[in-house]
């Protein structure tokens, strides 16, 4: 195997994987409208009413200050639906005859999981202007500095970069394309059991503990600090820790699903 | 490498899928610059073959050297000499066909200029300049044959592998592919190719492996092969079971389909041994009869003593969607 040559053959299996993007868009369509739905559902709908049981509102809250409350949480939502989609076209690809092709070349063979991940992590990062956009256009306003924003993108960097690894090799590990649409789906949910929607004081106690120590809590609040303009804390470590973990633990995993010589 | 080093040398070759062996002890010189064929059935292991030796399965046993490289120690050495061209289409579909060539004149790190070069020369020799800019999955069987062979050839291999290159392929692509295998002999490029047509293996090889329950049964030249089964066959059609049931009797050496009342009864291809076979005919129980050369049915039933088992898998080739 050619190390030398793994950023030159990644960078050309970033450029195939940026084609497939482009060439089959309903996938990214689908992947970005489902926070949006969200969105515009919590906003809307339980906005109202869930806004007035915000803390430190004096008494409560309006829609507005949900809308501030919940973004955060639906920017996270929206990299967690990008990466789901990451699993399906990991799978999909794999099921293609030229994955074979690449097997039998002398490339840097990790390069075809790399441009995976790469192309992934573009793609969430258009979708999180999307949906950040949508937010900006519903009302969303935040008081953070450039510094603040430069580090909101460098944390959802951050996360994609390790929830990817992580649907690579979900994406790697099913059996079928349906399967590698099914496993992923916890990363959607999760958001829900987190301090995304409500603050994790309402839950009732056993909940309540996963719900802050689970890896999305300290993550929403952290994007949640950046953006308006308040102290990270902790939570910043803990983020970057979790991502550490999970990005190590997925791309260990995913490089090994995939570089083994098959015995069957 | 040194230069009288074959390209292939394969010793006691195993490998099997649970209980099941696939590959029970196959030996295999393959010279370099040229063409050898293995030729079996469905399931005889051919796939396998090609699979262990392109570096894509681990073997149980063996000792496996490709282009100088061993198999299991060095894969990195035995990837940069190969191409392979499988049974299945390994094309971007997604991608238009400049597109899947470039990609792979990039992975073999080609500059800019060679590679753009590269593409232009591929389009045109493989007939595939107009449909150059668009989606693979819009070609025809045919095309996307020639476009899976270009992306292997690209990268100027010194040794192929082709798995059953022209399996579902219209008479027509599968001249234009032979004549392309053909070519790259000339450019003195070891070709190992799988088949289960006799008269491919007899067009484009030097040699011939005939494999058979993961054992290689009979190596040769096609012409040696063909004198162990000189005539192929008289195939005779009965309109009755009775006819061929008497018929049946009179040569053991034949095999009966008692669905199609017919019988297959080899042949030794002289005028003398054809009469003998037609005197000991019933004419009243004959509904037609047809003489057939040497096929890989003859090949087997002459070398294994039993018919190809699988039904071969010869479906009539695919229709070719004209581009």
């Amino acid at each position: 195997m050619s190390t030398a040559y793994t950023v030159r053959d990644s960078a050309t299996m970033l450029r195939r994987n940026l084609l497939h993007i482009r060439r089959y868009p309903s996938l990214s369509i689908m992947l970005v409208a489902q926070p949006i739905v969200f969105l515009l559902l919590f906003v809307y709908v339980f906005g109202g009413t869930l806004g007035a049981g915000l803390p430190g509102q004096g008494g409560g809250g309006d829609r507005g200050d949900y809308l501030v409350f919940i973004t955060p949480g639906i920017l996270i939502m929206t990299v967690a639906s990008v990466a789901l989609g990451t699993a399906i076209s990991t799978a999909t690809d794999m099921t293609t005859g030229i994955i074979s092709r690449f097997r039998a070349m002398d490339i840097a063979r990790a390069s075809v999981l790399t441009g995976h991940v790469l192309g992934a992590v573009l793609r969430t990062g258009f979708a999180v202007v999307i949906v950040a956009a949508f937010a900006f256009l519903l009302g969303f306003r935040s008081d953070a500095g450039p510094l603040g924003w430069l580090g909101a993108v460098a944390l959802l960097v951050l996360i994609a970069f390790s929830l990817t690894w992580l649907t690579v090799g979900l994406g790697l590990a099913a059996d079928s394309v349906e399967t590698a649409s099914n496993t992923p789906l916890f990363l959607v949910m999760l958001p829900f059991i987190s301090s995304g929607f409500v603050p994790t004081d309402a839950m009732p106690a056993g909940l309540r503990q996963f719900a802050e120590h689970q890896p999305f809590t300290p993550m929403i609040d952290t994007l949640r600090a950046l953006v308006t303009g308040t102290e990270t804390g902790t939570d910043l470590w803990l983020t970057i820790g979790w991502c550490a973990l999970i990005a190590l633990l997925g791309c260990l995993w995913s490089r090994r699903l995939f570089l083994r010589v098959p015995t069957k | 490498m040194t230069a009288t080093r074959p390209a292939i040398e394969v010793v006691g070759l195993t490998r099997s899928y649970g209980d099941h062996t696939v590959l029970n002890g196959v030996d295999l010189t393959v010279p370099e610059g040229t063409v050898y064929a293995l030729l079996g059935p469905n399931g005889a292991g051919k796939t396998t073959i090609v699979n262990i030796l392109s570096t894509l399965l681990a073997p149980d046993a063996g000792e496996l050297r490709v282009a100088g490289f061993d198999v299991r120690r060095d894969p990195g050495g035995v990837r940069a000499a190969i191409g392979v061209t499988g049974q299945f289409s390994a094309i971007d579909e997604l991608l238009t066909g400049r597109e899947n060539l470039r990609l792979m004149a990039d992975l073999a790190h080609l500059g800019r200029a060679a590679a753009a070069t590269a593409v232009a020369v591929m389009l045109e020799r493989f007939d595939l300049v107009d449909a150059a800019d668009r989606r693979a999955q819009t070609y025809s069987g045919g095309m996307k044959r020639r476009l899976d062979l270009a992306m292997t050839l690209i990268t100027r291999p010194r040794l192929i592998f082709l798995d059953e290159p022209t399996t579902g392929l219209d008479p027509r692509s599968r001249r234009d592919l032979w004549a392309i295998v053909r070519e790259q002999v000339a450019d003195g490029v070891t070709v190992l190719l799988t088949t289960q047509y006799l008269e491919e293996a007899d067009q484009l090889a030097d040699r011939i492996g005939v494999l058979d329950g993961g054992r290689l049964v009979a190596e040769g030249t096609a012409a040696q092969l063909k004198r162990r089964v000189p005539g192929g066959h008289v195939s005779v059609q009965f309109r009755h079971a009775a006819a061929l049931a008497a018929a049946a009797a009179a040569h053991p050496e034949a095999t009966s389909d008692t669905d199609a009342f017919t019988l297959q009864v080899p042949a030794d291809g002289s005028i003398a041994g054809l009469r003998r076979v037609l005197d000991s005919l019933d004419d009243e129980g004959v509904a037609g009869l047809t003489v057939a050369s040497a096929d890989l049915d003859d090949v087997f039933l002459a070398l294994t003593g039993r018919a190809v088992e699988v039904p071969a898998a010869e479906a009539p080739a695919a229709e070719e969607i004209p581009a």
